[in-house]
């Protein structure tokens, strides 16, 4: 492991200043649950690391009516043991309920977990189903950007050098609302997704049609994808069986993953189906109140 | 947990032997101050860093060290040509003959790397960050080969050839091969009971499957180690996690060409073993480094190396043809078992060979194996080597026989079991075995008799065997005036052996475990002692440890009979005290209190040597739930039933019993090397290399069944081994009876068996 400087700055704009007075040989350190193995293993040389867990900003955590704002470095455990969370924006919970053990998530961030920009990565679909949008802040100042659009390939994303994702902001949640992630993996726990689908739906007030949707994939492409076809499949449609597999037909058409070692094409596809029609299933159980019960990964 | 007592004759009525008592080093352990090899700290210690091959096949052409040589820092720089010459030297390293050029060019390549991980040289610096970076300037100059990695592929005549001093070895009835020509298949077996060609002719019903299994690794949790004090004298010390201090001295000194006794291995507590870690690996190189520097040495592998560059238990391609009468009786057996060696010859496929039809009473069969070399790490011993691909192939067979008969598959084993007088293939006669006892522990239990309701849920059984191993070991014990014993031993405790030779130790002697007092120490401390393995330490070192009770028993009643008087003859002991010819009582801690009146110091000495075991089986029952849109099996119940001989410590028997059914588990359903087509491994790590977790088996049951071993003074059986060989067959039964599909490969990952659900 090569030597590096470490600092901890306490203002957003001292952090984004020595982002990019470093530009690109900085990396910012949240739990460092990614970082510091890619570090130790040599895959990434930084020469300083700003550790952001000590900016106000990027602790924030805040539920109300209007929306949902979760800082870039809050603890995955805050945020899938927040009770309001866990029952209006539960598959933001579920995914970080998830993400290691209980160790590795009081230290791992969403944020961190986006930014490393993993096609695999638990939290992502959760936050494309839920609407989230990225708070970025830079050199040339503060913009917000659709976490879909965040992600650009394997290890890929949108920032700019010296720029800092702040927060994530989710709109209110509507009325006969549910939603849920999950993924498969061959184990049960401690396993990273073959394939990984977040959903979130809004019924009407009979609990049998569905109001709106948004389906989300991850680890079937190069980024975690909005499944913008599979989503439009259920607007509109009747709470069945048909409405779901159609959903799941158009899902399946829009993953391109790889052959690896986590599964084939072909099963990975097969999976992407079967996963949507269950997490969609789990979403309009929570829309509708009732309990949702689940084995995680399967 | 229950304990099926199946025998005839009533159990002896043991004061020690069956009991649970707290383990020796347990508080050691809890606490974290047990030292293990990555604990050693040395006075002026430099850290080592090891250059590995990224390429699977490659000539070496030239290695230069100079930049790496210049950093300030760096001590020390070895490669192979720091290693003597080893010519087609063969020496007899405990468990066989070892070719000593494949050993010393798997610890430091030569003019070849065959695998990737292959270490290539080696660092030492005063910090590992040096050494690493230092690591990174050696330039090696390579030309790339053809790898060959799968074994059917590298038994062709067009196959890149890894070694050019490899010929096929011939064993039992097998035409001797080509002499001429440079191979990669070393060894050819052929074993052959009556004639099983004509047999299947008369069979009522055949069935002929073929079988492909993964490489796999034991997973110890505890990575490879060895710090390296060569002294000026020209003595070495190596302080090691290992499984067997001796081996590792005999290994250390035949490569590097020195006396054996200018050698001390210090066996620290070791995190794991199950086999792979007897080759020596990084010894030889620390002890080179600090020859080179003046300085102790310390070399720890990380995850991929222990991956890469130890040794796994072979992938294999197995064929089973068996023969049954109408009536369900075994009338011939065929196998055909092909097992990657790995970069050097010495797969495990002799005792693969020899257990595939071992559980069994076959009139006649014909078993033919193939050693094969291949592009990966070369393979070493792993729970009963061999025994679980074997296994997995016959015991489906087994299985799809008893469905097709329509007979129940615990019934039709029992109808074809191996018992005492039972010939095997490969020639040997059974002494008294429990192979039938544990198929009926598991036809008598509540698991086997339960219902299994639901969609998509099957049960399945499978019964393994494992020969054990006797070997040498030595023990010695001292007698202290407190009255408790001081307990030396050469065996490295990897599964609570401490106390299990303790507790036979004071059976013997009359006195408890806790006044026993065990320790396991280095070679120049104790006497001989082979490995830790072949589930023969409670076996073979708790006969050493019987023999030195009985040695102190001597002693002491003559001491007794010095206090009253009269002779030696006259005194018997038991129960723990002397008893003289007039009524008198000494007790073991009153003779000890008196030792330095009646004669000082009482020093007791065992050994044991060339005492055979009789052969472990289990018998294993699971459930499973198959989620028929994915694939995926889910273990819902599973039951171990094992013939334990006698159990000393139970709670170690269950131990090995439910680790080995655990990691048999992890065989079957996920674990495996994956290869990309340049022979990279690309899942070295225990992210992608799936060994099962707690979230993944239930609690496993246990039935401990005791059909005593006559070899043995309390009829002790190894029990580490047999427990890994059942999970994969009964497991893929009970797909089979979930889903309807049959799995013939391993692992039965959710993609292979989501495939074969889909071509139903």
């Amino acid at each position: 492991m090569r030597d590096f400087d470490y600092q901890a700055p306490t203002s957003l704009a001292d952090a984004v200043a020595l982002l990019a007075k470093h530009n690109g040989s900085a990396k910012p350190l949240a739990g460092g649950t990614d970082l510091i193995d890619h570090v130790r293993c040599g895959r990434l040389e930084p020469d300083l690391l700003v550790d952001v867990k000590k900016i106000d900003e990027l602790n924030v955590l805040e539920l109300n009516d209007d929306g949902l704002r979760i800082g870039a470095a809050v603890p995955c455990r805050k945020v899938a043991q927040h009770a309001g969370i866990r029952e209006r924006y539960s598959a933001i919970a579920d995914s970080s309920g998830i993400i290691g053990g209980v160790q590795i998530q009081n230290r791992a961030s969403i944020g961190g977990n986006l930014c490393n920009s993993g096609p695999a990565a638990d939290s992502t679909p959760a936050l494309v189903a839920l609407g989230a949008v990225c708070v970025l802040s830079g050199p040339n100042g503060t913009r917000e950007l659709p976490v879909e659009e965040f992600c650009t390939g394997p290890g890929k994303n949108a920032l700019e050098p010296g720029e800092l994702l702040v927060e994530f902001r989710f709109p209110g949640r509507p009325a006969h609302g549910g939603s849920h992630y999950r993924r498969f993996i061959p184990r049960n726990e401690m396993d990273i997704a073959v394939v990984g689908v977040g959903a979130s739906v809004a019924l009407d007030e009979s609990g049998e049609t569905f109001t709106a949707a948004r389906v989300s994939l991850g680890a079937v492409a190069a980024t975690p994808l909005f499944a913008e076809e599979a989503s439009n499949a259920l607007v509109g449609q009747p709470v069945n069986d048909d409405t779901v597999k159609a959903a799941a037909e158009a899902a399946k058409a829009i993953a391109k993953p790889i052959d690896d070692m986590r599964g084939t094409v072909d099963y990975r596809v097969h999976v992407t189906g079967v996963l949507v029609e269950r997490v969609v299933k789990a979403a309009v159980t929570r829309a509708r109140g009732e309990q949702l019960d689940y084995r995680p990964g399967h | 947990m229950a304990t099926a007592d199946l025998r005839s004759t009533e159990k002896p009525a043991y004061k020690v032997i069956g009991t649970r008592p707290v383990r020796h080093d347990g508080v050691d352990k809890v606490t974290g101050r047990a030292q293990y090899g990555a604990d050693v700290r040395l006075t002026g210690m430099l850290h080592a860093a090891m250059l590995r091959s990224p390429y699977a096949h490659a000539t070496v052409k030239n290695i230069d060290t100079s930049k790496a040589e210049a950093v300030p820092g760096v001590r020390a720089v070895v490669t192979s040509a720091d290693l003597p010459d080893h010519g087609d030297r063969m020496v007899e390293l405990g468990e066989g003959a070892v070719n000593m050029r494949h050993l010393a060019t798997n610890v430091l390549a030569g003019d070849k790397v065959l695998y990737k991980g292959h270490a290539v040289a080696a660092v030492a610096a005063d910090d590992v960050h040096t050494a690493r970076e230092a690591v990174k300037l050696i330039e090696v100059e390579y030309e790339l080969l053809e790898p060959v990695l799968d074994v059917r592929q590298a038994m062709e005549p067009t196959a890149p050839v890894l070694n050019d001093d490899v010929r096929t070895q011939s064993v039992g009835g097998a035409d001797p091969g080509d002499d001429a020509k440079p191979t990669n298949v070393a060894k050819h077996i052929l074993f052959e009971k009556g004639n099983a060609a004509e047999a299947f002719e008369t069979a009522h019903l055949v069935v002929e499957r073929e079988f492909h299994t993964a490489t796999v690794h034991q997973g110890y949790i505890e990575p490879h180690n060895a710090t390296a004090v060569w002294n000026a004298d020209g003595k070495v010390t190596v302080y090691t996690s290992t499984q067997g201090s001796f081996t590792v001295r005999q290994q250390t000194a035949e490569l590097l060409r020195i006396p054996v006794s200018d050698v001390k291995v210090v066996p620290m507590e070791i995190g794991g073993g199950f086999g792979g870690k007897i080759s020596v690996y990084l010894q030889p190189v620390a002890v080179l480094l600090s020859r080179k520097s003046g300085r102790p040495v310390k070399l720890v592998m990380d995850r991929a190396d222990v991956f890469e560059a130890t040794g796994p238990t072979p992938g294999s391609y197995i064929r089973v043809k068996l023969g049954v009468s109408e009536e369900g009786k075994l009338v011939a057996g065929d196998a055909y078992l092909a097992y990657e060696a790995g970069a050097y010859p010495g797969s495990p496929v002799g005792p693969g060979c020899m257990c595939i039809f071992s559980c069994y009473d076959f009139p006649t069969a014909r078993v033919e194996g193939f050693d094969v070399c291949v592009n990966k790490p070369r393979t070493n011993a792993y729970r009963a080597p061999g025994s679980t691909n074997a296994c997995f192939a016959v015991d489906t067979v087994m299985d799809e026989l008893a469905a097709k008969l329509g007979i129940d598959p615990a019934e039709f084993r029992l109808m074809n079991a191996a018992e005492e007088g039972t010939r095997r293939v490969d020639g040997p006669v059974y002494n008294r075995i429990g192979m039938v006892e544990t198929v009926e522990a598991i036809k008598q239990s509540e698991h086997y008799n339960s219902p299994l309701e639901g969609p998509n849920r099957g049960r399945g059984i499978a019964t393994g065997f494992w020969f054990n191993a006797g070997l040498n070991s030595s023990v010695s014990a001292t007698v202290n005036l407190d009255g408790t014993v001081s307990l030396v031993e050469g065996s490295t405790d990897i599964g609570g052996t401490r106390t299990s030779i303790a507790m036979q130790f004071a059976e013997t002697l009359g006195i408890t475990a806790e006044a026993v007092k065990p320790a396991v120490v280095d070679t120049d401390s104790v006497g001989y002692t082979d490995v830790t393995g072949g589930s023969r330490v409670t076996f073979a070192t708790g006969i050493a440890a019987v023999e030195a009770a009985k040695d102190v028993m001597a002693q002491l009643v003559e001491r007794a009979a010095l206090v009253w008087g009269c002779s030696a003859d006259d005194v018997t002991y038991s129960d723990g005290a002397a008893h003289g010819p007039n009524g008198e009582n000494l007790h073991f801690d009153e003779i000890a209190e008196r030792l330095n009146t009646t004669g000082g110091p009482v020093i007791g000495s065992g050994t044991c040597s060339g005492v055979n075991q009789s052969g472990a089986f289990g018998t294993h029952c699971v459930d499973v739930e198959v989620d028929p849109d994915t694939g995926k099996v889910q273990i819902l119940r599973y039951t171990v039933a094992q013939d334990a001989g006698t159990a000393i410590h139970p709670d170690y028997v269950e131990g090995q019993m439910q680790g080995g059914a655990v990691q048999g588990i992890g065989w079957a359903l996920n674990e495996e090397y994956w290869y990309d087509g340049e022979g990279s491994m690309r899942n070295a790590t225990f992210l992608d290399y799936r060994i099962p977790t707690c979230y993944d088996v239930p609690m496993i049951e246990t039935i401990i069944v005791e059909v005593p071993d006559p070899n043995h003074p309390y009829g002790v059986r190894g029990v580490g081994e047999v427990p890994i060989c059942p999970p994969p067959a009964a497991i893929a039964n009970a797909v089979h009876q979930a889903v309807g599909v049959r799995m013939q490969q391993l692992p039965m990952s959710p993609p292979r068996v989501l495939a074969e659900i889909l071509k139903k």
